[in-house]
């Protein structure tokens, strides 16, 4: 391009029109929503725009936590609770993935258990409990098993669907190569499941958490959900906030715990 | 020594006949190029041969025995790789050589000696998504030497590497032939390769596919190098039968 061009023609620069699409870490943002919302209802109740029967103080609700700690109910609410949480998720996860792998690698479960899941997954498994109690007794029984039962499903359907998903190369590579069939499972469709169990985890283990409070509804005397539906039924709403507000800390927790075992497990993703 | 023959060999999907009467012999410690336009059953002939699928017609015969200390006979090197992508490089050749029930100290000269062959010592505990593609092939091919085949089963190996690192795996491929000599069935559609690798070359029909021509090429591998007027002669013959139909082959529909 000549001089004379560039003299006597319009310039401008290219307009850059790349960028976003494209998520980033962001660190203490989810914490700054977190303080700039309890900042401020705490405003709001103390200012009076917000009334005492909407919803209660934070400080208070901090308050009635410190009572529940300095009591030492606090932990005979957690304990139990989180055993509940433990085994009834356990029981329903590794069931959940056991069963997803015989759907994912046999064509006769597939036919046969896919419709049986597709018709109980819809069930609001709070309306077996009932019959939870008179399968399992009104103990700890029917607790573990509603907790197991809600955490099976969301993980069957996602462990099949993680199966389904793998790279069948690698398989046809494993089959070229000589591999047992128990190699080919436990080396290629495992692993190479493994991302779609953990985010299927995630979602079984919110609905775990859920169902802990629906499970408490019936004969406990201690747990977090028997501390909020016996708030609740007082309309006490500090301590009715208290206990939700351990359910989500509870919730974090997981959620944190599966980030950290994919970063573990699954740091080979591109 | 082991020799692979195919006997009248034909193949259909459903009402898609693929491949119709085939039959070839694959000699030991010689490579076989297949060659041939999109769609000819070239890549369904390697499977047939390797055993991965069975074909409708005819036999695939393996003559004689394979060497001793072959673990897999017939072992395939894939266009895309096939590595495990949670597996290192050694996690990856180790993984072929477990269920012989070779591992720990028993494996770990086996594996020093292929990734060495294929230039990946410094590499064993890297992941394959911090490998090139070209790295990657390598490491395909390591896994491959790994069980001491009789007979490679190459799908188009170099058709996912741009141009340059293909020129290089090919050198890497002569000579790893160049030092000890291996029986090689080479399916590709780049007719470059064919004639730098194939001591024969098999032209293949549109589909069905069937043989149209068997090219020898008398020059030694090793003496081959790259825009080789020789084989450009080669090539352009190959061309001139691959031609029509490549061009018909690419204007037909795909029923599926």
């Amino acid at each position: 391009m000549s001089d004379a061009r560039l003299e006597t023609c319009p310039m401008r620069e290219v307009r850059f029109r790349g960028g976003g699409f494209q998520p980033e870490r962001r660190r203490w943002i989810g914490v700054a929503v977190f303080v700039l919302v309890i900042g401020l209802v705490e405003w709001g109740t103390r200012a009076g725009w917000i009334s005492a029967l909407t919803l209660p103080r934070p400080s208070e609700v901090l308050a009635t936590f410190g009572e529940l700690w300095e009591s030492g109910l606090f932990f005979a609410h957690l304990v139990p609770s989180l055993t509940r949480l433990a085994v009834g998720a356990a029981l329903g996860a590794s069931v959940g993935i056991a069963t997803g792998m015989l759907i994912g690698l046999f064509s006769y479960m597939r036919a046969a258990l896919v419709p049986v899941i597709a018709a109980i997954f819809p069930i609001p498994k709070i309306a077996l409990l009932p019959l939870f109690v008179i399968w399992f007794g009104i103990d700890e029984g029917s607790k573990y098993a509603l907790i197991a039962f809600g955490t099976f499903t969301p993980t069957v359907v996602a462990t099949y669907g993680a199966v389904d998903n793998v790279d069948r190369t690698l398989i046809r590579m494993g089959q070229s190569f000589g591999l047992s069939w128990l190699s080919i499972v436990r080396k290629i469709v495992l692993p190479g499941a493994m991302p779609g169990i953990l985010s299927g985890l995630r979602i079984s283990l919110a609905i775990a958490i859920i169902l802990l409070v629906a499970a408490e509804m019936l004969g406990a005397q201690y747990g977090i959900g028997a501390y909020i539906l016996e708030a609740g039924s007082l309309y006490d709403l500090e301590r009715l906030f208290a206990g939700v507000v351990i359910l989500s800390i509870l919730g974090v927790l997981v959620s944190m715990t599966i980030g950290f075992m994919e970063q573990r497990l699954l740091g080979w993703r591109t | 020594m082991m020799d692979i023959r195919l006997e009248g060999i034909a193949h259909s999907y459903g009402v898609t006949e693929v491949l119709r009467d085939v039959s070839l012999d694959i000699d030991t410690g010689r490579i076989v190029c297949l060659v041939g336009p999109s769609g000819c059953g070239k890549s369904t002939l390697l499977r047939l041969i390797g055993g991965l699928e069975r074909p409708s017609q005819g036999r695939v015969l393996q003559i004689g025995a394979p060497p001793e200390g072959c673990l897999n006979p017939l072992t395939y090197i894939f266009q895309d790789f096939a590595l495990l992508p949670w597996r290192t490089v050694r996690g990856n050749v180790s993984l072929v050589l477990e269920d012989h029930g070779i591992r720990g100290r028993k494996a770990a000269p086996i594996i020093a000696d292929v990734l060495a062959r294929t230039r990946l010592s410094d590499f064993a505990d890297a992941l394959p998504k911090q490998l090139s593609g070209g790295m990657k092939q390598r490491v395909a091919i390591a896994r491959a030497l790994a069980v001491n085949p009789a007979v490679m089963l190459m799908d188009e190996p170099l058709s996912a590497l741009d141009s340059q690192t293909r020129e290089l795996l090919m050198d890497d491929l002569i000579s790893l032939w160049t030092r000890e000599p291996f029986t090689a069935v080479y399916v590709t559609h780049n007719l470059a390769e064919a004639v730098r690798l194939g001591h024969r070359v098999v032209v293949l029909s549109r589909r069905p596919g069937r043989i149209r021509e068997i090219v020898e090429i008398g020059k030694p591998l090793a003496e081959r190098g790259y825009a080789d007027p020789d084989l450009d002669r080669v090539q352009q013959h190959l061309w001139s039968l691959m031609r029509e139909e490549a061009r018909a082959a690419d204007e037909e529909l795909i029923d599926v």
